[in-house]
């Protein structure tokens, strides 16, 4: 747990860097600092391990102050990755990894098993990199093996300024998901650094924006976007806040019971008629075992031929787990603009439609009745 | 000549050693003092808000490389004498030769260590290094071969240098050339002549190989690429 009491950064050009930042990050809270440059978040970040003194106020850690601690001992206790990396490109992977158990003294043997584990966590092959240097691997294979750093001693906090945001988009992408899914298992208290709304949502149980050195909505990344507290935060968030705020849901979340199902023994003409009954332009074909093995329109049936021959593999799914902002650029390349969701068994669990999924964002749109709808910007 | 020379050689390789391991002699002591104290010195002036400093340090090192070899010989015979220690000989050539061999490497050592990216040094004192560690185990590693090069050169040029130093005494290689020159002896400055410019070359790869050992394997495969 971090908390900040009333923390002040004069610096000595006489800006007022950050101004009375009161805020608390839970245990095992992800908490996004995000802003505008000049906005005091990553001041705000580094006056936790000291790196930046503070002015006045008070920030504890796990309920100890900071400024008792002796400095080193205090950022040996914090794990610490930045955008530049900073890898030491005179040691091998193994000895960046385990700068901090070196720095504590551990032994050789136990520094060498900590680095292959946490080369696991990162996904990367302690037999292939264990004993390779920074430079020969790339900028995101550099990036990892920092985060692996950061976690050298095993930390219970994290400190994170803009690590993703020197590497080129797509690598981005699979080092956000690949961090999730670790956060997920290791469950640290991170404060992470970006200006990246898209990465802030993404990433964070909890959002705090800031502006000229002052915190102006901290709340999750949904209340951000549907109850922005002021015009600063409707701006930031962007006019597409609705979209941003796909990702935020699951598939799992939105998706209806499938209204139309078929079985594959089931006589053409006997499912011309369901689907006329129900007024569906499609139905969908499952066998004994529910999983999904297609879509079938009214054109399929036309020419009486047996299901068995029409059928047509689905070329789009989603899973529970696929948030909607995926889904829905699924959508619009499925055939029926209908989507089907899995289960982990493959199993068909439900169905996404565009209509149903207007009428569920609806409902988190507290502000939409007094939104002109965004063409006011 | 070019024969008289070789005879000279044939007959007197004990001679010729001799003034070669004083040369050699003259080279390490003062180049050993020159590495240390600028060494020190670099290290000292690359801390943070010392640019001015540094700044100083190295206009005051470029002057001295700017006095001629003999002027400085005069100086501080005139210095050593005042303060009653030898003035001719060993002395004012090995405290001529330190002084000249501080420039280069005071100059690399600083811009070594100031060259470190300062995304390492953050990363460092993030996780805890203190900054004698910072020194030891990040900024210092990564300077030694650009030191050796600043050392590399600084001993090369002594080589020469150390030559002229016979004239006042301190004997080596300049022995064979300024006695050849007062009695018209050309054999004997080109023995001289010779011994000195192998000595320098030879040294040279010596120190560069020295140079490419002290480099880390991570950095050497980055230049590689």
């Amino acid at each position: 747990m971090i908390k900040l009491e009333h923390v002040r950064k004069i610096f000595t050009d006489g800006t007022e860097a950050v101004k009375d930042l009161s805020l608390e990050i839970g245990e095992g809270e992800f908490c996004v600092f995000l802003g505008p440059s000049g906005c005091g978040k990553t001041t705000s970040m580094k006056m936790i391990n000291r790196l930046i003194p503070m002015t006045s106020g008070k920030i504890y850690i796990q309920g100890v102050d900071t400024m008792k601690l002796n400095v080193n001992e205090l950022r040996r206790g914090i794990g610490y990755a930045i955008q530049n990396i900073g890898l030491f490109p005179h040691l091998t992977v193994e000895q960046n990894i385990a700068t901090v158990p070196m720095l504590k003294n551990w032994s050789r043997a136990k520094q060498r098993s900590r680095a292959e584990e946490l080369l696991d966590l990162v996904g990367m092959d302690p037999g292939i990199f264990i004993d390779r240097y920074p430079s020969e691997l790339s900028g995101g294979q550099q990036q990892r093996i920092g985060v692996a750093r950061s976690l050298g001693a095993d930390p219970p906090i994290l400190l994170m300024d803009e690590p993703f945001g020197a590497i080129d988009p797509i690598t981005r992408v699979n080092l956000q998901d690949e961090f999730l899914k670790i956060q997920a298992k290791i469950k640290k208290t991170i404060a992470f650094v970006t200006h990246d709304i898209n990465e802030a949502i993404k990433m964070g149980d909890k959002i705090v924006l800031m502006k000229d050195g002052e915190l102006v909505q901290y709340s999750d990344p949904s209340s951000l976007l549907y109850t922005p507290k002021n015009e600063f935060v409707r701006n930031f968030v962007g006019a597409d806040r609705v979209l941003k705020s796909l990702r935020l849901h699951k598939a799992k979340d939105v998706m209806q019971k499938p209204p139309l199902l078929v079985q594959i023994g089931e006589a053409p003409s006997r499912i011309k008629e369901r689907m006329e009954k129900n007024m569906l332009k499609w139905a969908m074909l499952v066998d004994e075992n529910e999983h999904f093995l297609g879509w079938i329109t009214p054109d399929d049936l036309k020419e009486s031929k047996r299901i068995k021959d029409i059928i047509k593999p689905p070329t789009v799914t989603a899973t529970l787990g696929t948030p909607l902002n995926e889904a829905l650029s699924m959508m619009f390349n499925s055939v029926i603009g209908t989507l089907a969701v899995l289960d982990d068994k493959k199993r068909l669990a439900g169905v996404l439609s565009f209509q149903h999924m207007r009428d569920v964002l609806g409902q988190y749109m507290d502000d939409s009745k007094t939104d002109t709808g965004g063409i006011q910007g | 000549m070019w024969i008289q020379a070789w005879n000279y050689l044939l007959n007197h390789p004990d001679k010729i050693l001799g003034w070669t391991l004083q040369h050699l002699y003259i080279i390490l002591v003062a180049n050993v003092a020159a590495a240390i104290i600028g060494i020190l010195i670099g290290i000292y002036i690359s801390g943070k808000g010392r640019e001015h400093i540094a700044e100083t340090v190295i206009y005051f090192a470029s002057i001295m490389m700017t006095i001629p070899s003999l002027a400085l010989y005069g100086i501080l015979m005139g210095i050593l004498s005042l303060l009653s220690l030898p003035s001719i000989g060993f002395l004012p050539v090995v405290i001529a030769l330190t002084l000249y061999g501080l420039l280069p490497i005071i100059r690399n050592t600083y811009a070594a260590i100031r060259e470190v990216d300062p995304a390492m040094i953050e990363a460092g004192r993030g996780m805890g290094m203190s900054e004698k560690q910072i020194l030891t185990k990040v900024k210092l590693p990564l300077a030694v071969p650009i030191i050796m090069a600043g050392l590399r050169q600084a001993v090369v040029m002594n080589i020469g240098i150390a030559a002229i130093g016979s004239y006042i005494g301190a004997g080596g290689l300049g022995q064979p050339i300024f006695r050849g020159i007062a009695n018209y002896r050309t054999d004997l400055i080109l023995i001289g002549a010779i011994c000195v410019s192998l000595l320098s070359i030879i040294v040279d790869m010596i120190m560069g190989r020295l140079e490419w050992l002290t480099t880390p394997k991570g950095v050497r495969i980055r230049r590689n690429q």
